[in-house]
Formats: C-alpha cells, sequence, structure tokens
C-alpha cells in the first residue's frame, strides 16, 4: 500500500470516530483497524508511526499505539 | 399466451406448482359463499364470478381476461347465467354476491359463445397448423371449447389476405419485427387489449394504445410513426405473455416451436431475483417466462431475465481449460488434469516461497451460494488464510457495516411485497427503472395508486417523471454530499418535532438519541446552511422531510448512489436514523432496503466472502465461530482479518500477494482506477480466472478455467429481500462442469479431499453451520418455493419482516453522521464531477448482456452532459470527447441532456473499450474500503477519437487472448 493511501485511509477512520460522542475514540479507530485491516496493513501503519507517522491524525497514532 | 398446465405440472423436481390463470386478480375481503354450477364455493368479497368458478375447479372460456390484469369485459366470451338476473353478464367483470346461483353452461350462452367466436374468426388468418402459437393459441383452445363447427359469415374484408381480388388489400398490415426478442403480427390481433392492459398496468411504461374502432381496432406501439423500438417500449415481454394468440410472439417460439417442459429457475441478473420458468424443448430452451408464483416478480419480468440468455451460446464462450506461463504467451488449451495440476502447483509454490497468505480468492455475487461458500472455504481451509472477497466490496460492503452499526443485520428489512403497503417512498442513490426493474414496475404500481415519492438524485431519473407517475420531490444534489442532504432531513423532522418519540423511547436507546437529536439540531445542519454546498433547494428539502415524517407508511429505497462513496457507510446509517426517528421499521410498507446490484450480492455476503467474517456475519476474531467450522473442516482458521480486493492488489504491488483464484468476476474492468488493478494483476505470479469467456481480468491470467452458467447447474441464490430461491440445472454444463465442481477439483488438487456429490450438501454444510440458514434444505425450497432467512428454529417459514419486535441488536442504534467532505475536489483542472450508474438493457460489466441482441438498445456508452457545459466547451451531441481525471483518460460519445445537472456528467460502465474505470480513482468508503465510483473530478473536452491508452489497451487485450488450440 502506498503510504498516501494508508495514511489517508487512516485519517478516514478517525475522522469518523471523532465525531462519535462518549466514547474512546482512539479505542474506535484501533477496534476498527484490528477488524478490518490484514497483519501486513497494521504493521505497515505500526512502522511509519514509528518513522514519525507524518501526515497521520493524532487519533491514529494514538490508535496504533493499541494494535 | 397459455399456461402450460400439463404434461408435466407436478413432475419432481421441477418447481412449478400450481400456476394457473384464474382469470382475475385475487381479492381479500370477508367470505362470500355462492352456487356454481350445483357447486357451492366461498370466495372473498369483490372476487369475480369467473374466478370463484375457477376456484371451484370450472373453467369459463374467456379471451379478454387474465388473472394479473383488471377485468375489461370486452369479449364477452365468458358469459354465464345468473338466476334472478337478465341477460348474460360476463362472469371476468360481475363480482360475486352471497346466496348467487350461476350457471356457466347453458345452451343460451353456448350459443352466444359461437357467435362472438365466429365474429373473431372470420377476420383471422386460419393458418394455424403452421402459426408459432399452434397449441399455445387461447384463441384456438377457445374455439374448441365452445364448439366452433363452421363460420356463417363470409368475410368482405380482411387484414390478413394481402390481396383482394382487385389488387393489393388496403388493410393489409405487415409485421412489425423491430424488436429482436419478439414481433407484432396485426392481423392476428383480436383487440381484446390484454397487452395494453399489461404494459399500463403490470410494467407501468404506457406504450402501447388501441388504434381504430370496431373491425379495425389494432394496437399500436408508440404513435403511427412508431413501431417498437422507437416507441417507448422497454421490451419487458409483459404485453407478449398477456397475448392470447401469435400477435405477439417471440422469436425464439418461431424458430424453435412450442415447448415440451418447464423447469422454475432464479434470474441471473439483478438483484431483484425474478423467478421464471425455463420452457425447454429437449435441452435446448426456448423462451423464459416469468413465474407467476415467483414471490419477488409476483409473474413480471425485465428484458434481461426474459430475453437476454443468448450469451450461453453465444461463440466467444470458452470451453476448454487453458494455461500459460507468462501473458505475453498464448493460451494453451489443456485437459482439465492438467489445468488443475498446473493451478495447485503454482498456488502452493507461491505460498512455499512467500507465505500462506500470498494468496487469496475472489467470489462472485453471480455464483450460487453453494459455489460461493465453496470458494470462501478454498481460502479459509485450503489456502489457510482469511483473503476471501467479493465483488459486494464495490457495491454494498457499506451497507453490511451501516446496518450492521445500527440495526445489528446486514440486510433489507422488507420483503418486496412490501411496497404494496407503502405511502411515501424515498429513492436515493438508485434507478431503479433501470437497474431493478421489476421492483421499478411494482413500485409505480403503488405511485399511481397514490403513494408518494421523493427522489435523492444528482439525475433526473425516469421515475422522477413518467406516464402517471410523478415524483413529490427532486433533490438533485451535488455527487458526494448524500451524508449532508440525510442529515438535514433528520434536522428537519427532529427541530420540527416531527419524529416518532414513542417509538424511539421503546425500540431505540434514548440516551444516543438525545446525543443525536443535539446534533442533528445545530444549524450547520439545517437545508438553509447546507444548500449551498448540496445544491438543493432547502424548501424543498424541508417539503420532503415533512412528507416522509408525516405521509403514512414510509419506505427508503437505496442503491449504490448511496454506498460507493467515501461517506457510503456513513449515508446508510444516516438512512438507518431517518427510518428509526419516524417509526418505519418493523411492519410492511416501511423499511430499510438496499436494492444490491447483482443477483446474489446478498448470498456472497451471507457465505462469507468478506475476508473478516464467516458466513453468517461472524467475525473471524471470535473463537466460537471459528470452532464451528475448525471442528467440522479439521483445519485452524486465522483469527486475523484477510486483505480486502483493493488490498489485494495493493499487496500484489508492494510484491507480498502472488496467486489469485477468481470466480466468475471481471475485476479489471468492474473495479476503479484500471490501471492501479491492471499493476496489480500484473504483479502476480498466478492469476486463475474461472468465467464463461475471456473477460477483461483473464488478458492477465495464467489460468482460464471455464464456467457455467445459470442454466447449467443447481444452486440457490439470494436476493434483495434475502429471499433464498432455487436455480435449477434445466441442461448439461457445456464446459463439462458445473462451476462448485470446478472449485472442488481445485481444491482437491490442493489436497482438500472434497467428497460432494450434489450442491444439495453443500447447503446442508451452510444449515449446519450458519444459525440464519439452519433449517434450510433443498427439500423446504421444493415444498414452499422460496424462503427468507433466517430460517431456524424460531423461525421455521422464514422472516419476510426483520425487526418486527425489537432490532436484531436489541434497541437500534441512532448514530451521528457527520458530513465529511471528500478529498475528490473540483478544481481548475478537473472542473466537472462524473458520477456513474447502469441502464436498462445492458448488466454490470456487460460480459454477458453485450453479447445478446440486447446491444439494440444501447450499443456503447455514452457520455451525458448537461448543454451549457457542452457550450462553454464547443462541443455538440454526438461529439467525440476527452473524459480525463487525475487517474487517467478515456473517449467517448456524448450525448446532451438536462437530466444531469450543469457540473455533473454521467456515463454507464458497460463497455470495455470506454472502461469508465480508467476514469475513477482509488478513494473510497472510510469504513469499507467500497470505492468511490459515484464522484471523480474530470474534464471534457473535444477529441478525435479513442485516446492513446484505449489503443493500448486494445491491443494488449487482442495480444492475451490468442489461443493455441490443444493437438487433436
Ligand atoms: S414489451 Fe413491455 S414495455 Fe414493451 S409494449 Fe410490451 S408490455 Fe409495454
Ligand atoms: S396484440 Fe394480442 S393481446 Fe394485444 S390486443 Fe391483439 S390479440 Fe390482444
Ligand atoms: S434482471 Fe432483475 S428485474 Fe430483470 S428479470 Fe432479472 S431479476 Fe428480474
Ligand atoms: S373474458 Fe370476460 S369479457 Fe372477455
Amino acid at each position: 500500500m502506498s503510504p498516501d493511501s494508508m495514511v489517508r485511509m487512516a485519517n478516514q477512520i478517525a475522522a469518523f470516530f471523532k465525531t462519535q460522542p462518549k466514547i474512546d475514540q482512539a479505542q474506535g479507530v484501533a477496534d476498527h483497524l484490528s477488524d478490518f485491516w490484514e497483519p501486513r496493513m497494521k504493521a505497515q501503519l505500526v512502522a511509519f508511526v514509528a518513522d514519525g507517522g507524518v501526515g497521520l491524525d493524532d487519533l491514529v497514532v494514538e490508535a496504533s499505539k493499541r494494535l | 399466451m397459455k399456461d402450460f398446465v400439463i404434461p408435466w405440472d407436478g413432475v419432481d423436481g421441477n418447481g412449478i406448482q400450481d400456476d394457473r390463470d384464474m382469470g382475475t386478480p385475487a381479492k381479500s375481503g370477508a367470505p362470500v359463499t355462492l352456487t356454481i354450477d350445483g357447486f357451492e364455493i366461498t370466495v372473498p368479497t369483490g372476487t369475480s364470478v369467473m374466478r370463484a368458478a375457477a376456484e371451484a375447479g370450472i373453467t369459463v372460456p374467456k379471451l379478454c381476461a387474465s388473472d394479473n390484469l383488471e377485468a375489461f369485459g370486452s369479449c364477452r366470451l365468458c358469459a354465464v347465467e345468473i338466476e334472478g338476473r337478465r341477460g348474460m353478464p360476463a362472469s371476468c367483470t360481475t363480482p360475486v354476491a352471497d346466496g348467487m346461483i350461476v350457471k356457466t353452461q347453458t345452451p343460451k350462452v353456448q350459443k352466444l359463445r359461437k357467435g362472438v367466436m365466429e365474429l373473431y374468426i372470420s377476420d383471422h388468418p386460419l393458418d394455424c397448423l403452421t402459426c408459432a402459437a399452434n397449441g399455445d393459441c387461447e384463441l384456438q383452445d377457445m374455439a374448441g371449447v365452445v364448439g366452433l363447427r363452421d363460420v356463417r359469415y363470409e368475410a368482405v374484408e380482411t387484414h390478413f389476405a394481402t390481396r383482394t381480388a382487385s389488387g393489393p388489400n388496403p388493410k393489409y398490415m405487415p409485421k412489425d419485427e423491430s424488436n429482436p426478442y419478439f414481433t407484432y403480427e396485426p392481423s392476428k390481433c383480436i383487440a381484446c387489449s390484454r397487452c395494453v392492459r399489461a404494459c399500463e398496468e403490470v410494467q407501468g411504461t404506457f406504450a402501447l394504445t388501441m388504434e381504430g374502432r370496431g373491425f379495425d381496432s389494432r394496437i399500436s406501439a408508440g404513435t403511427k410513426l412508431d413501431d417498437f423500438m422507437t416507441s417507448d417500449c422497454v421490451s419487458c415481454g409483459a404485453c407478449v405473455q398477456a397475448c392470447p394468440t401469435a400477435t405477439l410472439q417471440e422469436k425464439s417460439v418461431i424458430d424453435l416451436g412450442t415447448p415440451t417442459k418447464s423447469v422454475v429457475t432464479t434470474c441471473a441478473y439483478c438483484g431483484v431475483g425474478c423467478s421464471f420458468k425455463a420452457e425447454m424443448n429437449g435441452d435446448t430452451l426456448v423462451r423464459m417466462v416469468p413465474y407467476k408464483n415467483g414471490k419477488a416478480n409476483r409473474g413480471h419480468s425485465c428484458v434481461k431475465g426474459r430475453f437476454a440468455y443468448g450469451y450461453a451460446n453465444h461463440s466467444d464462450r470458452i470451453l476448454s481449460p487453458m494455461i500459460r506461463d507468462t501473458i505475453e504467451e498464448p493460451w494453451r488449451e489443456v485437459s482439465w488434469d492438467e489445468a488443475l495440476g498446473f493451478a495447485a502447483n503454482k498456488m502452493r509454490g507461491l505460498q512455499e516461497t512467500y507465505g500462506q497468505k500470498s494468496i487469496g480468492v475472489i467470489t462472485s455475487s453471480r455464483c450460487t451460494n453453494e459455489e460461493t461458500y465453496l470458494v470462501q472455504k478454498l481460502a479459509r481451509a485450503v489456502f489457510g488464510n482469511n483473503n476471501t472477497d467479493t465483488c459486494a466490496r464495490v457495491c454494498h460492503s457499506p451497507t453490511g457495516y451501516g446496518l450492521g452499526q445500527t440495526f445489528g443485520t446486514s440486510a433489507g428489512t422488507q420483503d418486496f411485497d412490501s411496497v404494496e403497503h407503502s405511502d411515501v417512498v424515498i429513492v436515493i442513490g438508485a434507478n431503479p427503472t433501470d437497474g431493478h426493474p421489476v421492483f421499478a414496475s411494482r413500485l409505480k404500481k403503488r405511485l399511481r395508486q397514490g403513494a408518494k415519492l421523493i427522489v435523492i438524485d444528482p439525475r433526473r431519473i425516469d421515475l422522477v417523471k413518467s406516464p402517471h407517475v410523478e415524483a413529490a420531490h427532486h433533490l438533485p444534489l451535488r455527487p458526494g454530499t448524500n451524508v449532508a442532504v440525510v442529515t438535514a432531513i433528520a434536522h428537519v423532522i427532529v427541530t420540527e418535532g416531527l419524529m416518532n418519540e414513542d417509538y424511539i423511547r421503546t425500540r431505540c436507546d434514548w440516551d444516543e438519541f438525545l446525543d443525536y437529536a443535539t446534533f442533528v439540531s445545530d444549524a450547520k445542519n439545517s437545508p438553509e446552511a447546507t444548500a449551498l454546498l448540496t445544491g438543493v433547494n432547502a424548501q424543498e428539502l424541508r417539503a420532503a422531510a415533512r412528507l416522509f415524517a408525516t405521509g403514512g407508511n414510509g419506505a427508503i429505497y437505496y442503491g449504490l448512489g448511496v454506498t460507493e462513496h467515501s461517506q457510503g457507510s456513513t449515508t446508510v446509517m444516516g438512512i438507518a436514523n431517518l427510518a428509526m426517528l419516524t417509526g418505519n421499521i418493523g411492519r410492511k410498507g416501511v423499511g430499510v432496503n438496499p436494492l444490491r446490484g447483482q443477483n446474489n450480492v446478498q448470498g456472497a455476503c451471507d457465505m462469507g466472502s468478506f475476508p473478516h467474517e464467516l458466513p453468517g456475519y461472524r467475525h473471524v476474531k471470535n473463537t466460537d465461530a471459528r470452532d464451528v467450522f475448525e471442528s467440522l473442516w479439521g483445519v485452524t482458521i486465522d483469527p486475523e482479518a484477510g486483505l480486502r480486493i483493493p488490498n489485494m492488489l495493493d499487496a500484489a504491488v508492494d510484491g507480498t500477494f502472488k496467486g489469485l483464484y477468481c470466480q466468475g468476476e471481471d475485476i479489471l474492468q468492474s473495479d476503479p482506477d484500471t490501471k492501479h488493478v491492471a499493476a496489480g494483476l500484473a504483479a502476480m505470479e498466478c492469476v486463475i480466472v474461472h468465467d464463461l469467456f475471456l473477460n477483461e481480468t483473464a488478458n492477465y491470467a495464467h489460468v482460464f478455467l471455464p464456467g457455467s452458467t445459470f442454466l447449467e447447474k443447481d444452486g440457490t441464490f439470494t436476493n434483495a429481500e434475502r429471499r433464498i430461491n432455487r436455480v435449477r440445472k434445466v441442461m448439461a454444463p457445456r464446459n463439462g462442469y458445473g462451476d462448485w465442481e470446478v472449485t472442488q477439483m481445485l481444491a482437491n488438487a490442493m489436497g482438500a479431499g472434497w467428497t460432494y456429490t450434489h450442491p444439495s450438501e453443500i447447503m446442508d454444510e451452510i444449515a449446519a453451520t450458519t444459525p440464519s440458514f439452519a433449517d434450510v434444505t433443498y427439500q423446504l425450497l421444493e415444498d414452499k418455493g422460496s424462503v427468507q432467512w433466517p430460517c431456524n428454529a424460531e423461525h421455521p417459514d422464514g422472516m419476510p419482516l426483520m425487526h418486527v419486535d425489537g432490532f436484531m441488536r436489541g434497541k437500534g442504534r441512532l448514530m451521528i453522521t457527520e458530513y465529511i467532505a471528500t478529498d475528490e475536489r473540483t478544481g481548475p483542472r478537473f472542473p466537472l464531477l462524473l458520477t456513474t450508474g447502469r441502464i436498462l438493457s445492458q448488466y454490470n460489466v456487460g460480459a454477458q448482456t453485450r453479447r445478446t441482441e440486447n446491444v439494440a438498445w444501447h450499443g456503447e456508452d455514452v457520455l451525458e452532459v448537461h448543454p451549457h457545459d457542452a457550450e462553454v466547451r464547443g462541443i455538440s451531441d454526438g461529439d467525440w470527447v476527452r473524459l480525463t481525471s487525475r487517474a487517467g483518460e478515456t473517449s467517448l460519445r456524448v450525448t446532451l441532456t438536462d437530466r444531469v445537472s450543469t457540473g455533473v456528467v454521467y456515463t454507464t460502465f458497460h463497455h470495455p473499450d470506454t472502461q469508465a474505470n480508467v476514469i475513477t480513482t482509488d478513494y473510497s468508503d472510510w469504513a469499507t474500503n467500497c470505492p468511490e465510483y459515484k464522484v471523480t473530478a474530470v474534464q471534457v473536452s473535444l477529441s478525435n477519437g479513442p485516446s492513446e491508452w484505449q489503443e493500448a489497451y486494445a491491443s494488449q487485450a487482442a495480444q492475451s487472448r490468442r489461443i493455441t488450440p490443444a493437438a487433436e
């Protein structure tokens, strides 16, 4: 997956959960990622965050720590 | 056409249950008892004497009546005598009354009937022996029934003789053969007007009228200058089916003769899932006739299911397996053993080199449940991974997610009959008259009875205004703003206090409602605030919202114009919110109804095709769900989700995904951003395409396994109303094997050891593992005709309406649906928005319908452009234009129309040489990766022919399709 499309997809998920009230939004993103992203994609995300995670929404960065 | 009752009715396994023509429609009123020919019979009030007689097993002669049409009373053949009444009333138009005493056969009525028949016959060319309807003609039958023995009238003038004594017959009317599938032979018309009424009442197109008077009466399609093809006729076949004579006759019957046996099966095209009788001569299919007991279609059809089956015998069909080492080589025809061995070795080799997760499958929404189940089982049990996805990914995956989150099940809530009880219908992001024609006919019938319609679509679809149907409101939104519009409707409902508070309090989570109410009430969600963005007039939107909330039973039908967006899942939630807010879930006439694109989209989702879900929508992370399959299959199932189609392609480009088994799908044509798909396929080392034709994806394939058509195998399809319908084998597979057998052979070549001998055994395994299918068996389907899941101990007859006493998940969940603009934006380079759709005569990528006479209606994809947008670009109607987006460019012809608003252009994606998907981007739904087909920023400019890309593509395709036949 190109980093651009990974960043966009992850940020899109975060954008939705940011609008949801009264939940742990980072957990919402983390759960969504772990339900629907294949391990390769999750690993790529985690590695990308470790590399600085440029362009990623903070919520994604937080969620990636809970994967 | 008459009903063939004998000789095959009741033959085991053909699926036919009593489908006699009862003469007039069924009624539902208080019981009334009368006596007919000495037999007492009780029927509902409002029933005709004719139908009451039929219920008692007495057939009254008739010509102008048919039980799918309101009685008309024109032929007088059905006269009867009723004690205490004068004259001989027509039994088809006379309602029953308590204590009535009817005689259907007296010397007086017999004489009258003979007289009627004599008149008909005097202007009829008595060429019965060579007539296409010989043996299938109600006029013939009635002549026999009334005992017609001679004709006393000497016809002075006729319409059938080409010449009279004095020269050419001025009254002679030639045949109209313009329609590719049926002929109109006016000289045989008896002016019963069944066809006219069928076109009006059943189809709702109003293409036919009765012209002329008395002796000269004949039907006419369109105006005097029209023939069937130039008229408004949509070739649904309802008139042909209604015609009692050979006047309207299928060309296939003219060519092949009348059929001698008949088997009930299910249309393999759209998600309506119409039932048909496949009428056969030996193993030759003579015609497909819509089956009256089919609960989705109630005896109606559209041009695709009725006529477009010729692809099964098209010369392009591939019947031998083929392999090649690289896609630059020509194909080599080989034996099944060799092809399967080659495929199995390659796939196993790839797993050894690149890991267990380096290969996967794509199941098809066009294949049966049984086939789909096997393909996902192949991935999970034989490949040992969850890399299974389906083309439902690219159409209705947001439905699964959105309805799952809000209601707890990912399926439509109603049956199609429900629309007969609706008072207000919202159609959003769907074009039923083209995409789901039989449902559209049923909807239009309800609209003609007074129900109100709200259309939310960027285009002025046919439903907005067509004969005798007009939408109360059309909200022509800018593509990509569904969420804003749906939320604005909720804003009006909540701020004006129009919600159904009782319903929300009892059925939904009240706290969630309060949060939701606060959110939607925010002024930024008002129609006035969003109008600039959505382009929808605020007053019109308010009026629509009020109508939906207060107009009685409100139903929402939606299609891919909802799902195929970056916020597709959010819009589905928004739609569910609207239904819950207004209390429109859980009874007849209401509900949330996804119109599924392909025949078995619902089934493909149910059968565990998605990479995160086992059959029955159970996430692979759930140990108890995995246990069921692990103990039955004796394997370990991966608890992590697998790759979705776009992820497979990404992983292929990255070099970690190397092998694909693709059954019945053409991802190269149907998936967005063609160049990316092609790059993904090209990066794989083993692509196995299992299909009828060398489709576009096969240009990149190494193994081709020939597929079978729906006529050649047993199985089931599940339509948009969750209805499990049987598909019955009516002829042997031309390629040698049903698709389920091919998958089994591939699995076994990889060491699986499967031993299914019939698809019913696969269904038994589905039932044993999937709670919502627990009671489904082929025997049950034989007995009941069809059943809507869930079908289990709790719901032995299935479930026509869902969420009746509460939601599947417990409390319904109102969810906040904030509008978030897609990243796909117009700008100076790409100032227009492209949206895509389909057309009545073609289906999906067109692989089937392009190989039928349906091309007469749609031979190429054209681009709809608003005249204003065209003018500023110097484009005129019919010009070739170049359509460019940041993803690619293609060329096609233009048609100017104000159906699209300024700023919006529209095209279909049925033809590979246009390839609309070169233009579409890789943007997708946030939750499911369903591609954003419906919004692409584009530019349109004059061009003089195909683009370089199109030329390169065409030559690669030609190169790739070369075949070296097997040595004899
Ligand atoms: S084929 Fe259908 S649309 Fe055409 S005239 Fe007959 S009933 Fe009407
Ligand atoms: S075409 Fe057939 S159905 Fe129509 S009026 Fe003539 S005989 Fe009747
Ligand atoms: S394409 Fe759809 S509407 Fe047409 S006959 Fe087939 S199932 Fe019915
Ligand atoms: S069938 Fe009753 S009048 Fe024709």
